[in-house]
């Protein structure tokens, strides 16, 4: 139990503190709203209602990221036993899923818009994100069926590792997919880029990240207080 | 060499324990007959050659996966993992073990499926054979991996299709691919990468899933 | 052979061990004792491996293939006969002489005439002899053993008294009883453990 209050010391110590992330999060994300909404120029083709585009590719890249994160915390709990891991892994798994949500919705958006449909199979980012929330969802199937301990940390980590395994093979997947049918005209494609249309993009691409890590920051000392919690709860017992 | 002689002797034990307890193939074998039925319904009409080659695979797969879910009913009720565990033996051992047997089963039961599509649906090609041996390795090996974790959990049989599908994605690409193309090579290919990836994966990783 | 600082494990919420201490040196008997429930079953688990704890340490000179584990569980397959279980087992723990040491183990626990039928077929009795035969087959230098005598007939019950008393001193022992007075006489040490 000690460990725990230590451990909470350390972390805050050696990394960004919750409140300059929160901070910033707030004034990356305005200014990347004002500059999509405001700056950018209009797409000589889709018009005002493409902007999706600028949130939906770097949302995308953010939950690649997430469980990317989530398979390095994971290697790190098997691997090197690291006592924090675990949680660590489950929180970039859970926020993956939420921006990969993010990701179906604003593609699904994206695609009314441009093709006057909600889906279309024919966009790869959008099938496999569908793949991915799939197989992430069925982590959070796995984790709440197992109680509390080394194994359920175990299971999770290793199935996360499968997890971005996956994510090239069903990608190619999905590429080799097309081929077998004559492939449709139907994509989702983004503006030419230059100018302001770059510029927006690079805030954009700035601003989600760091929303995503400040709330994945949020979530994990949110649930080390509860386990720190249920431990001092445990001892006056 | 060891290594060897634990996954032969693994690999006994699983098939003895099948025909002896003689009830997972001829369900699966029912079961495949019974799907193939219920597809002539679902699908009126001439359905195409490539509308029944993704229903073969569907079958295929909820086929296996009937299998997989009975994989590791053993060391579950008898709680006997714990003393393969125990063993000195190299743990991925038991996952090649049953692996194995789960793909000598799948075999059989497709040795009787695939003759059975051919009589109610299309010929059945070289490829498709091809295709479909590829495809129950990744299926056996990824399958058995995940029935020993869904073993593990309070959910058991209803979560090892979950686990399973999205996983199984690649291998209908691929499957499917293979039977219908003109020049089913890449297909193939890709098959056989998946099988290799996904193997080496399981391999390395199944200590972690049967050891705290 | 085991020492353990500080044992506790806990599944979520619920707390199946708190704050054990044990020293067994090699050679030693513990007999642990306690009421259902109080953590006996988690602690040889955690003896043998086979459980990691949640607080505390513990160490353990025997390593994996030396150590006999009798749980709760017989962990044999009732498919396949005492014979084909105890070739699987030996195989697997790499034991020498395979064919002598478990046509001697069934003899001495009386299933030699049995040794071709399923372990279904089986008595709990003879299920349980089973069992211990598979445990010493590899001649273990640890033996972890959760309330053997339970399932026994009396006849089994003293060919295990008789083996006990037989590795008394060669393998370390720890065993999980309901009734102590049995095997007072061989334990060097004593853990009681309460709910």
């Amino acid at each position: 139990m000690n460990r725990s209050a230590a451990t909470i010391e350390v972390v805050a110590r050696t990394r960004i503190p919750l409140p300059v992330l929160a901070v910033a999060s707030l004034v990356l994300v305005t200014t990347a709203l004002a500059f999509v909404f405001f700056v950018a120029p209009n797409d000589a083709n889709q018009g005002f209602s493409q902007r999706i585009f600028y949130f939906h590719v770097s949302i995308a890249i953010t939950a690649y990221a997430l469980f990317a994160g989530a398979a390095w915390k994971a290697l790190r709990h098997l691997w090197k036993r690291d006592p924090r891991a675990d949680l660590e892994s489950y929180v970039f798994v859970h926020q993956g899923v939420i921006f990969g949500t993010l990701v179906l919705l604003t593609g699904s958006i994206w695609a009314k818009i441009s093709w006057g449909r909600w889906w279309l199979w024919s966009s790869d980012q959008l099938v496999l994100f569908l793949v991915l929330f799939l197989f992430y969802c069925a982590y959070f199937m796995l984790r709440f069926s197992v109680d509390p301990g080394p194994q359920r940390a175990n299971l999770s980590a290793v199935y996360a590792l499968f997890g971005v395994v996956l994510i090239p093979v069903s990608f190619a997947a999905i590429r080799l997919a097309k081929d077998i049918i004559h492939p449709v005209v139907f994509t989702l494609k983004g503006p030419q880029f230059g100018g302001w249309i770059l510029v927006t993009y690079c805030i954009a691409q700035v601003a989600v990240p760091v929303l995503a890590y400040t709330l994945y920051r949020l979530e994990l000392s949110s649930k080390r207080l509860d386990i720190r919690l249920r431990d001092l709860r445990e001892v006056l017992a | 060499m060891n290594y060897v002689r634990d996954v032969g002797a693994l690999t006994r034990k699983d098939l003895l324990l099948e025909l002896r307890a003689r009830d997972t193939l001829p369900a699966m074998l029912l079961f495949v007959a019974a799907v193939f039925v219920v597809f002539h319904f679902a699908l009126p009409g001439e359905p195409s050659k490539l509308e029944t080659t993704g229903l073969l695979w569907v079958a295929i797969l909820f086929t296996a996966l009937l299998g997989l879910g009975r994989a590791f009913v053993p060391e579950r009720e008898q709680r006997t993992l714990d003393g393969l565990v125990l063993a000195p033996c190299d743990r991925s051992a038991i996952w090649l073990a049953k692996s194995l047997a789960t793909l000598a089963f799948l075999a059989a039961a497709e040795v009787v499926a695939l003759p059975l599509y051919a009589l109610f649906f299309h010929h059945v090609g070289g490829a498709t054979v091809a295709a479909v041996l590829l495809a129950d390795l990744g299926i056996c090996a990824v399958g058995t991996f995940l029935g020993a974790m869904a073993v593990a959990t309070r959910a058991r049989d209803l979560i090892l299709p979950l686990l399973f599908l999205p996983l199984a994605i690649p291998i209908v690409v691929g499957a499917v691919g293979a039977s219908v193309v003109h020049s089913p090579g890449r297909y193939l290919g890709f098959l056989a990468l998946y099988d290799l990836l996904f193997a080496v994966v399981c391999w390395a990783s199944f200590e972690f899933v049967v050891s705290e | 052979m085991l020492t353990a600082r500080r044992l506790g494990k806990r599944y979520g919420e619920k707390r199946a061990l708190r704050r054990v201490d044990l020293e067994l040196p090699r050679g030693g008997f513990l007999v642990v004792t306690g009421a259902n429930g109080s953590g006996k079953t988690t602690l040889l688990r955690i003896c043998v491996g086979l459980a990691q704890p949640t607080e505390g340490t513990i160490e353990r000179a025997a390593e994996r293939g030396r150590i006999g584990y009798l749980g709760h569980e017989p962990l044999v397959y009732r498919e396949l006969t005492a014979l084909e279980n105890l070739e699987l087992y030996g195989r697997l723990y790499r034991v020498a002489e395979r064919r002598e040491r478990i046509g001697m183990l069934l003899e001495r626990f009386g299933l030699w005439e049995a040794r071709h039928e399923r372990v279904a077929s089986y008595s709990r009795g003879m299920t349980q002899r089973l069992a211990l035969s598979r445990v010493l087959l590899h001649e273990p230098e640890l033996l972890v053993l959760d309330e053997p005598f339970n399932a026994l007939d009396e006849a089994g019950a003293e060919l295990l008294d008789a083996q006990l008393a037989e590795l008394r001193g060669e393998s370390t022992f720890v065993l999980a009883t309901h009734d102590p007075a049995r095997v007072v006489a061989l334990a060097s040490g004593r853990l009681a453990l309460a709910s």
